[in-house]
């Protein structure tokens, strides 16, 4: 493994050699090699390969063409290497299959043989001939002649291109000290990485602070991650800046400047990577189901702090409600996460009720929720309406608690969880299923709080008389992703969360190379998900820092300073944020970050941006050619 | 002491590992049982949500992962022993052999038209048929043909020997051995996926007895377009299309006397997959899913139900399914019930979303490696809260199915975790390096 300080060269890419002298477009001849494949029955049985081989000589330039029954056999790349060095070619055509799976193949034989690699050009005779042309025999061989005539044509033009190396500093930055922070920072640091872990809090721990119990462990919340917090406060590699923002970033993958604010005063750190580990809120469903009017209407996250702070009133009839604000309420999705934390919860009551409920010799709340945690919680995030009617839960007589979770579907995906929700029923906890049609009503009814629900077999309306409801409610981006996400060029979704690059593929990834997301920053997920989703990120972070460099793309994109009017439209159209305005106010391509992916090309109205190895010129003149008989 | 790293598993998870491991400058061996990598997500048809064709956006992946210079990929190989620790591991290696030199062989398949051998080919379900000579499937990495021994005549016979002479470069070698290779690592990922479950024994869904109820795999094969049938859904007693449709979910998962008292977790969102393409390949398709949960609980996912509803005519029935059939036109009727009614009703096909199974081989892998199972046979985490991908055994890792059940962005995520485990093991014991 290599070590970070000392990068060494990825095995299989080659030194950049100084191309031999080639051939400028009419500045010198051209000596262009046409090598076309049989792929044994694959072209050859359907493309009259020999004909398309005398075709070829006859084109301007080429000085040199053949036949390979295979051209990425072994025998075939020795038989185009010789050929280069032979007949001194300076451009050299692959008329066979597809650039993504041979291009690099038949590149590095180019290089091989002291060629340029951008001075290669393929023709797809397969995939876009032979093989959808398997009854038109006649028709397939005219194509494939037509096809490599405008590669001949674009090989013309083409010039060498160099491949530019940018240095990587060997530092991340981790925003957000959640379990998914906590868990990037400890793996890179771990894998000789510097960190800063930037907390806005004064604590590490994020939202896991709030919670009681965890539905698979055996120790409390904050027991259980303290562990993972006392490891990156003490990992040497690790900077912590708690009561900290990130103030400001600017800059590409391998070289970010970012300014830290802490308590007034900000500290600039330069970062090859970013990790955005901000975490999500609770969505308080303020006017649901009661919440706000009545004072036993909790939610979820209200639910674990009274329980963890030793304060639940005394209640003994608890009906959950599932999908509060989500699944098309409020919020469109599906929070993932609140079916198995209604089950946690409601099997923690069931088995400590004895204890929660007095037995344990510690002084009780006796009358409804009167927590001063929860009041100045949900004070802070909103002026709330003020509480009516609220009045004392009867004593619950000791025996167990009846709880009852109103749901839609019960989402324990899994194996973990479903054996959870196995548990739960058979602990008597009731499941009762509802429709958004007909959603369950809350209301106060004496003192007890009355909750109204259609039932779907019976088809009748039934009452179920509960000391208290708790409200399950989903995750919501909190109001800060929106600046984050302008500031550092990434996506966020519809659903406010951030949008990784590929939701398949690269699921922690963005387009943007250098900055990665894990945990509910890109979407609910329980603590399990969002440690494996921080040690993801920790890899894929890890990977430009290992190598020491990026190898910018040679295909890029590239401005003329003396057409460009500084419009802007280039700078809004690029899906990577690789390109800036300068002071001079001239678009600038930031050549580490650009894919060459031509938006900014396609876009710019002064055709001030040109597409390295894919010019105008050279694409029309391959247009042209293709439609030369059509002409 | 080795800081090299093996990953055991050719699929999406293990492909994930390899290619973060070796773009670090790490060399890996990945291990692949069959002949090609890829795995599972190579056979799906589409993936959800967004109905993206799954081969065509793992192929690149498998491509680079091949031509990777750090990575050393064993395909048609097996894990036979595993000694020693973190950073010292010996890893005994059997390379079956396939009896095509890999070097030699550039994948024309010139050979296996000429096969005179037809068996059903598994990567397809059995559906479609392949050659004793076979390519697993067209996207197939490595582009090399291999023998199936079982079936070839010349092993059996030792006649015919078609492919031998026909083969221009050679490359068919009917004296190659098997071999067994002895390697060094720092580190172990495991990532072996899942087996699907033959849904035969639960007879009450009719499964290899009504000709018309397949299982979802098939399915899959049967929608992809360079599948058995070319894209098109056939009933087993005519050959005719569908018009309706029916999905069953929770086939032998979620039910604890079979032994499979989990979810599979991805089968809500591919049943409503399957029932949107079948209305992408006919218009006048109709849809039904029986579920007892609709699990869309990922990112996008619940949008996705909703637009199978809105956009697809997809009906959704919150109930448990049974199967009988139709003895005259061999239609599958779905039985089942509405608030306590029981209620009838006959389609033309029936799909069974059936339990996805820890690997048959899963028990083997933790015996020699000496890592524990849970009482499913996942390969039981270190920590299931905080170390996830970890093991009981340090320097052993695990990402994807194997461990739990989850979807490909899951096991890409868990690909990476692993990686940057292994990665961080091998440094800490490799100091000296």
């Amino acid at each position: 493994m290599e070590q970070p300080e000392q990068p060494a060269e990825t095995p299989g890419e080659t030194e950049e050699q100084p191309p031999e002298t080639p051939a400028e477009p009419g500045s010198e001849d051209l000596r262009i090699g046409v090598f076309v494949c049989h792929c044994g029955t694959n072209i050859g049985g359907f493309v009259d390969v020999p004909s398309v081989v005398e075709y070829t000589k006859t084109l301007p330039d080429v000085v040199f063409a053949t036949g390979n029954l295979y051209s990425c056999a072994e025998d075939g790349l020795a038989s185009i290497r010789d050929a280069i060095k032979e007949h001194k070619l300076n451009r050299v055509i692959v008329a066979s299959c597809t650039p993504r799976t041979h291009g690099p193949l038949f590149q590095g034989v180019c290089e091989e043989a002291g060629l340029n690699k951008y001075l290669f050009e393929f023709a797809n005779i397969r995939e876009q001939c032979s093989w959808v042309h398997m009854k038109e025999k006649e028709e397939a061989t005219e194509k494939a002649k037509d096809l490599v005539r405008s590669a001949v044509a674009k090989a013309a033009l083409l010039v060498p291109q160099e491949e530019m190396k940018v240095d990587v500093v060997p530092r991340s930055l981790v925003i957000g000290g959640g379990v998914a922070g906590l868990s990037a920072a400890l793996s890179l640091a771990g894998q000789r990485f510097d960190v800063h872990l930037v907390e806005k809090e004064s604590e590490l721990g994020g939202f896991t602070r709030n919670l009681n119990s965890l539905y698979l462990g055996e120790k409390s919340a904050e027991e259980t991650i303290k562990p993972l917090i006392d490891r990156v406060m003490s990992h040497e590699n690790i900077t912590v800046h708690l009561n900290s923002q990130v103030g400001d970033v600017s800059g590409f993958i391998g070289n970010f400047d970012t300014t830290i604010v802490s308590n007034g005063s900000s500290q600039e750190v330069k970062v090859g990577t970013i990790i955005i580990a901000t975490g999500a809120l609770e969505y308080l469903p303020d006017g649901l189901y009661g919440y706000g009017m009545y004072d036993n209407v909790v939610t979820l996250t209200e639910f674990e702090i009274l329980c963890k702070s030793h304060k639940l009133p005394k209640v003994n009839k608890v009906a959950f409600i599932q999908c509060v604000g989500s699944r098309g309420q409020d919020k469109s999705y599906c929070s993932r996460i609140c079916c198995v934390i209604s089950i946690k919860n409601a099997l923690y009551l069931t088995e400590k009720y004895a204890e929660l409920m007095g037995d344990d010799g510690a002084e009780r709340v006796e009358v409804g929720v009167s927590v001063p945690e929860i009041a100045s919680r949900r004070r802070r995030r909103r002026r709330m309406a003020v509480a009516e009617g609220a009045g004392a839960p009867a004593a619950a007589p000791m025996g167990g608690p009846e709880i009852t979770i109103f749901n839609r579907d019960v989402m324990t995906y899994g194996a973990n969880h479903e054996v959870y929700y196995n548990e739960a029923r058979e602990k008597r906890i009731r499941f009762v299923r509802y429709t958004p049609e007909n959603r369950p009503k809350v209301t106060q009814e004496g003192d007890k709080l009355a909750v109204t629900y259609y039932h779907e077999t019976l088809k009748t309306e039934r009452k179920l008389l509960a000391d208290m409801v708790v409200l399950a409610t989903p995750l919501v981006a909190p109001p800060d992703a929106a600046k984050l996400s302008k500031m550092l060029k990434v996506p966020i979704g519809r659903d406010g969360f951030f949008l990784e690059a590929h939701v398949k593929l690269r699921p922690i990834d963005f387009a943007t190379d250098g900055i990665f997301v894990c945990g509910t920053a890109r979407g609910p997920a329980d603590i399990t998900e969002s440690v494996a989703q921080g040690l993801g990120t920790a890899s894929r972070a890890a990977i430009p820092m290992a190598r020491g460099f990026i190898q910018a793309e040679a295909i890029l994109a590239q401005v003329d300073p003396q057409i460009c009017t500084g419009c802007g439209t280039c700078v809004a159209n690029c899906p990577y944020g690789a390109i800036r305005m300068t002071e001079e106010g001239v678009a600038e391509v930031l050549a580490a970050a650009c894919k060459g992916c031509g938006c900014c090309g396609a876009t710019c109205p002064e055709k001030a941006i040109t597409m390295m190895n894919y010019t105008d010129d050279q694409l029309l003149a391959q247009g042209r050619s293709i439609l030369q008989g059509a002409l | 002491m080795s800081t090299d790293i093996m990953v055991i598993g050719g699929g999406i998870a293990g492909i994930q590992a390899s290619l973060d491991i070796a773009d670090k400058g790490g060399k890996v061996y990945l291990v692949e049982k069959t002949p090609s990598i890829g795995g599972r997500m190579a056979q799906l048809d589409k993936t959800f949500p967004t109905n993206d064709c799954s081969i065509c956006i793992l192929a690149p992946k498998m491509a680079d992962c091949y031509s990777h210079p750090n990575i050393d990929v064993l395909t048609y190989s097996e894990v036979m022993g595993v000694e020693g620790e973190a950073g010292n591991f010996k890893v005994k290696v059997l390379k079956k052999a396939r009896y095509v030199d890999e070097a030699k062989c550039t994948g024309c398949e010139e050979c296996a038209v000429k096969c005179p051998v037809k068996v059903p080919n598994e990567f397809d379900q059995g559906i479609g048929e392949r050659k004793a000579i076979y390519m697993p499937f067209a996207q197939a990495v490595p582009r090399v043909m291999t023998i199936d021994k079982e079936h070839c005549t010349w092993f059996l016979k030792e006649k015919c020997g078609a492919c031998k002479i026909l083969c221009e470069r050679e490359a068919v070698d009917f004296d190659q051995k098997d071999e067994e290779v002895v390697l060094d690592v720092g580190s172990i990922i495991v990532a072996i996926g899942y087996d699907l479950w033959d849904p035969t024994p639960a007879t009450e869904y009719g499964y290899g007895k009504f000709p018309n109820v397949f299982t979802g795999m098939e399915y899959e094969r049967m929608i992809n377009a360079s599948g058995p049938t070319g894209g098109e859904m056939k009933r087993r007693s005519d050959g005719k299309r569908p018009y309706k449709l029916a999905f069953i979910q929770c086939v032998g998962s979620r039910n604890p006397q079979l032994g499979h008292a989990y979810c599979c977790s991805v089968c809500c969102m591919f049943s409503t997959k399957e029932a949107m393409l079948a209305r992408e390949h006919h218009d006048d398709i109709d849809s039904t899913i029986f579920y007892k949960d609709m699990r869309a609980f990922g990112k996008g996912f619940f949008e996705y139900v909703e637009r199978a509803k809105n956009d697809y005519g997809v009906r959704y029935i919150n109930s448990d399914a049974t199967v009988q059939e139709n003895p005259e036109n061999h239609n599958p009727i779905v039985v089942y019930d509405v608030a306590g009614r029981p209620e009838k009703e006959e389609f033309d096909m029936v799909v069974l979303a059936t339990t996805l199974i820890p690997r048959e081989g899963a028990v083997k892998v933790a015996e020699m490696i000496g890592i524990p199972l849970t009482e499913f046979k996942f390969f039981e985490s270190k920590d299931r809260i905080l170390a996830p991908v970890d093991t009981a055994k340090e320097g052993v890792f695990l990402a994807g199915y194997c461990r739990e059940p989850m979807d490909i962005p899951e096991s890409v995520t868990e690909g990476s975790a692993a990686a940057a485990r292994a990665v961080e093991t091998v440094l800490a014991k490799g100091v000296s390096v």
